[in-house]
Parts: structure tokens; sequence; C-alpha cells
């Protein structure tokens, strides 16, 4: 299983990377991160990239920083950093707990958290947790950069909005509250395997009721979204059992389930329900 | 086939100039080229973790990087753990714990346990379990992997509180 | 027939027989000094690569390879039209004539069968080339209909040719009398989900034509590598003198690796033809699809049963999917499978009838306890049945039927591989109790029945297993002195990680007197000695073990007459201590080392009448006879309501093996065993879609247990009844810890959900649990 032949280019700076993708793209050129992805899928010969553009070398992209509000993270910045981090009030936990389900330790510590986005698998941890946070994924072309939503950034498996020549840079992610409540739980066959089901909510509580909901569903549907009609449960409930059956039946319900052989969509459906609710039963403690 | 790269390489402590194709990657540029065949491949798709070693300080699946992205980092491969005469903890209590059988996935996990006692020293038992979790084996059930490296960690705590 | 009451060797005090010492295989494979078959590298070695078929079925209407032979850095491409005068692979031991048919060619000449087919062969500079190369050769098929469900009525092969391949039938007693005089009867429709052994090391193969001596090398041999020699051999028409086998480290065999593949001959006739040596190492994506799978079996079973729980007949009819060919194991896991169903219970009538059916996905052969995973499986979920359905616990079930040790040996009339089925000894009663007393059983069910009180879903499980091992006719080995005192022991044996050089080198040195580290054991190496048995079906322990110990015991008695004569002193009042001869009751007095006597004994010193020059000696070990370890599976798991998970929550194993040689190397055979065990019944699984596309294509897809999957296994050996077959007592373990373990987790889930004989499918993924779940009235139940 060795890989298709490529060229091979290290840019040391944005501008050389960018300026590589414009030249290159169009032949199949693409960028390498961590690899933790990209390189299986050329080890099957699935991606086959002419031109392979190292991002690594490229200073700055490897900043994790919170500014103005926003947690900012860096083309480069691992999953293993992200785990490790101190900072980042409670959406740093989060983040740090949630790392944790990442695949395992050694990939952790070459892959990153925006090369998982770009992939977009629609089990990948980050995905789910960029769409329901409302992230802003932030890229560059010799056009100039462009700053996309999470919401519209993901298309479908395996597809994203970005242009073939376009670099993702960094991440921005708003920081929750000091009170925020979160709950994140994923189903899979073995641990650090692709998720099955997962879900993410954030909220908080004002007089005990549940505000600003959160909530989101990844690897049942082609991609992970907001769930609205679950959020609707929640919001201006008490947090308990009943609040949280009522969103878990809404997520159920509301999701168009991915089928596979091996997975019915009726099973996915119930897996749905199940991560939802021990995702909220998480987000009391 | 594309023209090949010169491409040095700092392993074990000693530096290896090599010239490859881009597509090479580090576990084949470390067999064919360093002459180190220690790593292995058991999948080369980065689920078996056979591959791994240690690249400045970290565990990495070698079978995931290309050899051109390693230059400037430090590998340790199995190689660079111990030799006959002067075993690593991790090589002796393995041997003490029969926490080998067919030898193929050991390498792969001898580095994934030393990078982890090097970074964690006093991992708990829960830590460890998942960390070991990363390596597929099919000999040995796994038991005797856990317990020699917990050995292992033992021993290096006292050695190092000494 | 020859028995043993007891070990015949004098115990010599370096005591190393039953105990745990660490084994001599590990330091090269612990410092990564290893020799697997892709760290070998010969000079100027051309690189293979197989073009395998993307399609299940189809008629070959043209190979065509013009563009991979143009690439520069391609030596040449083979299609079948380039070795058309190669024969198929033939089975490793005399088969039915009826199987003839189905035989593999090296490279698919008229048809493709399954997904991975071996349809060319690249010949190319480096390995990456050879791939760009393979990519190249363009196969155009006539797409035919895949054939993927074994059940369904066989069709057509061939022309004439059915794909049901064989029939098997074994029978005795009037079965039909004992089902109608039955007082219950249960049936179970039964499968065993498609898997197989998985080693961590894929295959690898390296032909190497030595011109300079006419010798043709294969190196990266295993398992069996004098018959692989004799075969190939006859296959290139060459004296067996001019064949060479060398094993190196093997990571891994479990049954699959060892047997001769197409790869296996096309590396050695592509270094005779093209004059070079010739490298092909398998990787993971390839193995997936083309190392040979098993388990696959559908079993329609019933078991007839008296009024007071005691079995009266046992009636099976199963079909084996055997895939797209037969390959070397003929119909062997078939009639394994026939001949253990009855296990370790008294059975008075018995009628099994096993279909092998060929279907369009990668062949299957033998893997770990062979037809006993499978047979064990069905036996014991036909027990849990029966006994709920008779209102008894399912452990006094078995109590009752388990043949008692006085009726031991046992003659079954069946036969196993030919050989009659003879149980050797055992005390299955006693281990039964021994079992549950160790787990703690009866606290156990007090335990989950007040878990599941609370509202979990948890249950235990019980698989009781007898198995088969040791099978010879016989074995040999060399035990030679050298001059220093060091002891080298040659057999024909293998390893596959095992731990063999360490269990022969216990054997040798207990029997010799010295220390095992002074031992070094040979194996794999065809041209080292003239006939050897390999390592497989949990034998070589027993034979090879025997072999050895019969010729250190000859070394010993010609090394104690010499000093007896030296020392003045009668060779029985001598011991031998750490390879120091001297008198057992002054053992500080008057000594002499074996390598003074092994220098006394070369040719033209003065060891006249003492025999052949050399203090070394052949020794042969003959048994007509199976030995059968047996013992017990216990488990406990956990099922998450709302997902479907299985948590195998605890685990334990107890297994006769008649004698141990080296009490944590059995510990770790078991214990693997149990992981193989637990992937086939909840995790391991190759699906194919409707068109034979495989499904499971990578690891990130057939899931291999990781730690988090395998329980602590708890393993208990016992030494009650060693074998009477062979001087040491031994019985072989290899396969234990796998045998029991589909039936154990299918007993447990059962319980869990309080419904016996819910379990009727392996593996049981969270999927098929949930639809089990709703069966049992019990959806939604959340886990703790």
């Amino acid at each position: 299983m060795k890989p298709a032949s490529f060229e091979y280019h290290a840019p040391g700076t944005v501008d050389e990377a960018v300026s590589l993708l414009a030249e290159f793209a169009e032949q199949g050129g693409r960028v390498i991160a961590g690899g933790q992805s990209l390189v299986p899928m050329m080890a099957f010969r699935l991606a086959r990239p002419s031109h392979l553009i190292d991002i690594n070398r490229i200073a700055g992209l490897d900043r994790l920083s919170v500014e103005a509000g926003t947690l900012r993270i860096g083309a480069t910045v691992r999953h293993a950093d992200i785990e490790a981090a101190s900072h980042g009030g409670t959406l740093g936990r989060l983040l740090s707990e949630v790392a944790g389900s990442v695949a395992h330790p050694p990939i952790r510590n070459r892959g990153t958290f925006c090369g998982s986005l770009t992939h977009a698998d629609p089990s990948a941890e980050w995905c789910l947790v960029t769409a329901t946070l409302d992230a802003s994924i932030v890229a560059r072309s010799t056009r100039g950069p462009r700053t996309v939503p999470a919401s519209d950034f993901f298309l479908g498996v395996m597809t994203t909005s970005l242009a073939a020549d376009e670099l993702v840079t960094e991440c921005r992610i708003p920081l929750l509250a000091d009170d925020a409540r979160h709950g994140f739980y994923e189903i899979s066959r073995r641990a650090g395997d692709f998720a099955m089901a997962a879900a993410l909510v954030a909220y908080r509580l004002s007089n005990g009721r549940i505000t600003d909901a959160r909530f989101g569903l990844g690897g049942v549907e082609t991609r992970p979204r907001r769930l609205p009609s679950a959020e609707a449960m929640l919001a201006g409930a008490k947090p308990g059992a009943q609040s949280f059956r009522a969103a878990a039946e809404a997520a159920a319900a509301a999701i168009d389930p991915m089928e596979d052989s091996h997975t019915t969509s009726d099973f996915r459906r119930q897996l749905a329900r199940a991560v939802t609710s021990r995702a909220l039963e998480r987000s009391l403690t | 086939m594309t023209a090949t790269v010169d491409v040095e390489l700092h392993v074990n402590g000693r530096l290896h100039r090599i010239s490859i194709e881009p597509r090479q990657t580090l576990a084949d540029a470390l067999r064919d080229n360093c002459g180190l065949t220690g790593t292995h491949l058991g999948c080369e798709h980065g689920v078996c973790g056979a591959c791994t070693v240690i690249a400045d300080g970290r565990a990495v699946r070698s079978c995931l990087m290309f050899a051109v992205q390693a230059q400037n980092m430090r590998i340790v491969s199995v190689e660079g753990l111990g030799d006959p005469g002067n075993l690593h903890p991790l090589q002796r209590a393995f041997i003490e714990h029969h926490a080998l059988q067919c030898g193929y996935c050991t390498p792969g996990f001898l580095m994934l346990a030393a990078a982890t006692l090097q970074q964690t020293p006093d991992i708990d038992d829960a830590a460890l379990r998942d960390v070991l979790a990363s390596n597929l084996c099919r000999c040995t059930g796994y038991k005797n992997i856990l317990t020699a490296v917990k050995a292992a960690a033992a021993e290096m705590k006292a050695r190092s509180s000494r | 027939m020859t028995t043993y009451a007891k070990p015949v060797f004098q115990k010599g005090t370096t005591k190393v027989l039953g105990h745990p010492v660490t084994r001599l295989e590990d330091l090269p494979l612990v410092t990564g000094r290893g020799r697997f078959a892709a760290d070998i590298n010969f000079p100027r070695q051309l690189h293979m690569r197989i073009v395998r078929s993307g399609q299940a079925h189809g008629r070959i209407i043209d190979v065509r390879a013009d563009n991979a032979r143009a690439m520069p850095g391609v030596v040449a491409v083979w299609t079948h039209a380039d070795i058309a005068t190669l024969p198929p692979i033939d089975f490793r031991d005399p088969a039915a004539e009826a199987l003839k048919p189905y035989r593999q060619l090296l490279l698919a000449r008229d048809h493709v069968r399954y997904v991975g087919e071996p349809v060319a062969a690249v010949f190319a500079e480096s390995a990456a080339l050879a791939e760009d190369a393979a990519e190249l050769v363009a196969l155009d098929l006539e797409e035919l209909p895949a054939t993927l469900d074994a059940s369904a009525p066989p069709g057509e092969f061939g022309p004439g040719i059915s794909t049901e391949a064989l029939v098997l039938r074994q029978e005795y007693g009037d079965v039909d009398a004992a089902f109608r005089a039955a007082h219950c009867i249960v049936e179970a429709d039964l499968s065993v989900g498609r898997h197989s052994g998985m080693p961590m090391e894929c295959r690898g193969a390296l032909g190497r034509y030595d011109a300079a001596y006419d010798i043709v090398e294969l190196w990266g041999a295993a398992k069996v590598p004098h018959r692989n020699r004799d075969a190939l051999a006859r296959f290139l028409g060459r004296p067996t003198a001019s064949v060479q086998l060398h094993e190196g480290h093997v990571g891994g065999g479990f049954g699959i690796r060892g047997e001769l593949y197409p790869e296996d001959f096309l590396v050695c006739v592509a270094s005779l033809r093209l004059g070079r040596p010739v490298k092909w190492i398998e990787d993971r994506f390839e193995h997936m699809m083309a190392a040979n799978h098993s388990r696959q079996q559908r079993h329609l079973a019933r078991v007839a049963l008296d009024a007071e729980g005691h079995i009266l007949g046992l009636a099976d009819e199963f079909i084996l999917d055997q895939g797209a060919y037969v390959r070397t194991h003929g119909a062997r896991v078939a009639d394994l499978t026939l001949s253990t169903l009855p296990g370790p219970y008294r059975v008075p009538a018995y009628r099994g009838v096993g279909h092998c059916r060929l279907t369009n996905k990668t062949p299957a052969a033998t893997y770990r306890s062979p037809g006993r995973y499978e047979s064990t499986y069905v036996r014991e979920r036909l027990l849990d049945i029966v006994a709920a359905k008779l209102g008894l616990d399912r452990i006094e079930l078995r109590r009752r039927n388990l043949i008692a040790s006085n009726e031991m040996p046992y003659a079954r009339p069946l036969t196993m591989n030919g050989h009659p089925v003879l149980l050797d000894s055992g005390d299955y009663a006693a281990l039964l109790a021994a079992a549950l007393d160790a787990f703690g059983w009866d606290a156990m069910q007090a335990q989950l029945r007040q878990r599941r009180a609370a509202g979990e879903l948890v249950g235990s499980g019980i698989g009781f297993f007898l198995e088969k091992s040791g099978q010879g006719p016989s074995d040999n080995a060399l035990v030679s002195v050298d001059a220093q005192g060091y002891v080298e022991v040659v057999t024909g044996g293998a390893s596959v990680g095992q731990g063999f050089e360490t269990a022969m080198a216990q054997i040798c040195a207990e029997t010799l007197g010295v220390d095992y580290r002074r031992v070094r054991v040979v194996h794999g190496q065809t041209d080292r000695i003239r006939f050897g048995i390999g390592a497989h079906a949990s034998r070589a322990t027993v034979m090879t073990g025997g072999a050895v110990h019969v010729a250190a015991a000859e070394v010993r008695r010609k090394a104690l007459a010499l000093a007896a004569e030296l020392l003045q002193a009668p060779a029985d009042q001598l011991d031998i201590i750490d390879g120091v001869v001297a008198r057992r009751d002054a053992p500080e007095g008057a000594s002499i080392t074996l390598g003074e006597l092994a220098r006394q004994y070369a040719p033209g010193q003065d060891a006249a009448g003492h025999g052949t020059p050399g203090l070394y000696s052949e020794g042969w070990f003959h048994s007509e006879h199976l030995t059968f370890p047996y013992g017990a599976h216990l488990a406990v798991v956990q099922i998450d309501g709302q997902t479907g998970k299985v948590t195998v929550e605890r685990y334990f194993v107890i297994n006769d093996v008649g004698r141990a040689v080296n009490p944590k190397m059995i510990d770790g055979q078991i214990t693997g065993g149990v992981a193989q065990g637990v992937g086939g019944a909840l995790y391991e699984e190759f699906c194919y879609d409707k068109m034979g596309q495989p499904l499971s294509a990578t690891l990130a897809d057939y899931l291999v247990p990781t730690l988090h999957e395998v329980p602590d296994v708890e393993v208990m050996i016992t030494e009650d009844t060693p074998s009477p077959f062979n001087p040491l007592g031994i019985k072989g373990v290899g396969e234990a810890g796998c045998s029991g373990a589909g039936a154990a987790i299918a007993s447990a889930i059962d319980d869990a959900i309080g419904v016996p004989g819910a379990v009727t499918a392996l593996p049981v993924t969270p999927q098929r649990m949930l639809v089990l779940l709703r069966l049992a009235g019990k959806p939604g139940q959340a886990a703790l």
C-alpha cells in the first residue's frame, strides 16, 4: 500500500502556500498538515495528490490563543495540544474533554483540529463541535481571506465549501460563558473508532431554566448540525428527565439518518436517542 | 516515479543522509534506507500502531508520516530504546512478564509506552489502559503488556527518585 | 500402543519443567533485531506485486499487461498464459478425489471467483514501482452473478460440477430411534460469522535460486516447512534436497499462515525464471481478501433427551461456506466440526452431516480451534436451550451428561482426520467443580440476580470445551552437546510466536540436566533436519517435545555411561546438575562437565565402547493417538440496553493440560485465544455486499479487539489427567483459549436477557443485540 508519486513542497509562509495551491490545486495538489486522515487515503490510493503542500513549517499556524472573546485555533494545532491546553475557560475545558475521544494518543500527537474540519468526516468530533458552537473557519487563497460560518462549511460526507485552492489558516470559536454547562457523548464500536453517533450540548441556566441552548448531533447524518427542534425542547425548561427525554425524541425524529450495510436508519435513530440522553445527563455534572 | 530528494533523518542519535522519493513514508525510510527493521508495518493505514516511533518526544505512527516531513525531528525507534547489553526497563519488563509472543507488535507497544512514561511518569491505570488501547496485538490478549508497562513505570519512578 | 504412567526421565535438579521461565525468543524481539519476512533482503532482488480481481465472479476475456510491461523498472508481468504448465495447488494431505476440481490455480485462467483472486504478477525493481505497474494491468471480465449465500441451493461451479463440493457424514448409534424415544427435543438454527486469524504480520515470501549449488530457497516459510518443502519440490519437479525452506520470525499464524498459497509458488518459479531473488510482502488490504477466511457455518442442530436430562441423541446438519476454492486443507474443517460436536458428553447416538459449499468469497480454511469453535458453540447452545426447557440448571444438565473419568480412555465411533476418536484421559466433572469453585459461580449468580433486579442487563455463561491436540504419527529431534557444554536441539518444528524454542529448551534442559539458557533450539530450517511436522494443531509440545525428551534422555545416558567410567562410580549414582556430572551423594566431589565429556566423544578420542562418536542423539517419538485437553470458559457480560453494546466484565478459563511445560506461556496462549474468541463473538466479521465486494477491507472495518474490549482473563491451569500417550503427559494448549468463547459469550447474553437460545448468530453486534432485546421485550432498558 505505497502511495502514488507526488511532488513535495514545504512552504515557509501562508503566502507561499496559497501560491502553490493556486498553481497546483487544479492538477490535484493538496495541503498536508497532520496527515492522519490524508495519508491512509493515499496509502489506499483513494487520494492521489500530484503535489503535497506541507504547512507544518509555517510559523504562527500553531497558535492556540484567546482573543476578543474567541478561541483561535491555528491550522497546525494538534488534537493533543487542545487536550493539554489549560486556557479558554469553559470552552477550553469542553474541547479538552472532547479531544480525549479523538482517535488515539499517537494520532492526536500529529493530527490537527483544522485538518479534521477540512476532511469533513461526518463522524468527526471537531466537525460536531464547530457546527454546534457556531464557529467560523478562516480560509486564505491568492484571492484573499474568507470567513465561513461552520453552518455553511460542511456540505456533506467529506465535502466542504472550500475551494480547491483555499487553505484553512484557523478556526475561531466563540468562548462560552463562565457558568455554561456542557455535555458530550459519543458511541463507537471500540474506543477510538469513528463515532456511530455523537451529541454535544451547551447551555446556561437562568433561574434554574435552560437558556442559550445549543445542541448538535454528529455521525448520524451526512454532516453534523445544530438541531433546533431538540433545542426547542430544552429552551426554558428545567434540566431533567422530562426535558431530556423530549429533546432525545425530537433529535431522533429530526434527523435524516445515514444508512449502510451495517447500520439501518432505525438503529441510527436509536443511537441518536441514546447519545442525546447521555450527553444531556452529563451536562448535569 | 518522481525524482528523489535528499533527506537527513536524526534517528537514535545518529544522522542518516538518504535519497528517497517524497512518497517514502518514515516507516519505510527507517526500514529500507536506515537499516532499522525493528519498526514494523502491520497495516500501513494508521490503525494497528505496530509502526509507532517517538518523534520529538511524542509517540507517532511512522506509516502516516512521509520521511521528508521528519527532517529536523528527533526520531527514536526501538533500536534506540536499549540494546541487549543495556536494556530499557520496558524491554526488561516485557521479557519478565511475557508481554510478547510473536513480537511483531512489540516495537510499537514499547515506543508507545516509552513515550507515554516519559511524558507522564505517574500515569494512572485508567489513562494507561486508554493509551495501550491505541495499538493492536493479536497474540497476548494484552494482559501481560499492561502488567509489564506498569512494572516498568514503577521501576523508572523508583530510579528517578533516588 | 505404548502408554506412559509417568515421565521416564530422571529429574535433574535444574528444574525448569513446569516453571514460568522467561522466554529465549524475547531478546531479539524486544530490541528490534527480529527477522521477519519483510526484514530480509537479497542483493538484486525484485519485488512482486499481485494484480487481483476487483470483481467477485466473472469470465476472463483478457488480461492486458502491455502498459505495465512498458513501465521503466518493470522486469516482467505474468498472466496465466506465462505459467500455463504449472498445476493447481494441491491438498496438504490426501483428500477426496471429488475435491480436485475446486483447487486454485496460481493465476486465474478462465474465471475469477472472488475479489482478491490473483490474475497477474508484476516483477519490478521496487515495491512502490510494482504497485504502480499493477494499476496499469487491465482485467477484462464478463461479469457473472455472485453466489454469496451458501444456504441457497447449490449451483454450478463449472460444467457438470456443483458448488456443493462435498458432503461429509459421520454417524453411530440409532439416531432416529433416540429421537422417537425422547422426552424432550430441542432444535436450533445456529450460525457463526465469517472471520479469521488476522495476524499482525501479513504474509510474505522470498524466493531465491542459488545457482551456485542449484538450490531453490523459500524464505518466510511457516507452520509446516518440511511438508511445504516436499510439496514445492514436487511442484517444481526438483529433488527434495534441492529445495530449502527457511523460517525466520513469524508474526502470528493462527492456522492461516503457512499453508502454501499462490504467492509462495510464484516467488520460487519467478526466482528460477528471472534469475533474481523475488520478494513479496503482502499488505493489509490484500491480506483481508486473500489470506484464508474461516468459521462461517450454519447449523441445524437437534438434541434429544430423556426425562432425567440424559442425552439420547444428537443430530446436526451444517453448511460450511468454503469460499471460492478448496485450498490445502481439503475438507478438514468440516471433518473436525463433525467429529468434535459431541464433545465431552455421553452421546449414545449421533449423526452429523456437513456440506462444503463454494461461494464467491475468499477461500476458507483452518483458524485456531478449527471446527471446535463452531461445534462447541452449537453444542453448548443446544444444552443451554434444552436445560431451560426441562427446567434444569444449565450446569446440572452438563454434569449429568459428562463422560466420567472412570470411562477413560473413552472410544467414540468417530474419526478425526482419519484417527479414531479415543479420549485419552480426563476428569471432566472434577474440572467443572473446580471451575465453579474458583470462579465463585454461586456467589456470582446471586450478585447478578441482584443487579438484574436493579435494572441491569447482566448475565453469566458457560462453554465447556473438549479440544484435540498432539497429532502424530511421529516426530524427531537431534540433541547434541558441544565441547563447551552448550546444547543444540535441532527440530523440524516451527514457531509462530508461541514460545516453541523455550518449551523445547525446557524439556531438553530438564531431561539432560543443564541450564535451559544454554540450549539453542533450531526450527523451520528444512536443510538442518530431514523430517519435521512443523507446529500446528497444538501438537508441537507433545510430538516434538516427546522427541526432544527421547533424544535428550539418550544423550544423558551416553554422558553418564562415560562419566561413570571416568569418575569410577556407577551411572545410577551420578546426577547432572547445571551441566556438571557428579555423585548424587557428593556433589562437591569429583566431577566432569558435559563439555569435557563431549570432547571425549569426539571422533578419535577415547570414548570407545560408548557408541557412535559425538555426544548427541537423534530421538524419535511415535504416537498413534491424539490427546484431548479440556476445560471450560465462564463469562459475565453486561449489555447496554440503549445501544446494544455488549461488555465482557469477567472471563475465566480453566484448562487441563495434562502437564504444563511453562505455565506463563500457557496463560499467554489462553489469554490470546480468548481475545480472538471474543472478537469472533462480538466484533469480527468479513461482510460482503450484494455484488460480492468485501466490506471489511481495512482494520477500521474489521474490528480486532483492543485492550478495552478484552477482559482481564483469569486462567486456571490444571494437571489432573496427564495423557498416558506420551512420556511427559502433555496435552497441547494452543487452541483452548478460542475454543469455548463463542459458546460462553452467547450463553451469557442469553442469561442477561433471560431468553435461553436467544443468540443464534455470531457476532452479536450492537445492532443485532438491539433486535434481540426487542424480541425479548426489553427495548430501551438503560445501562447504568
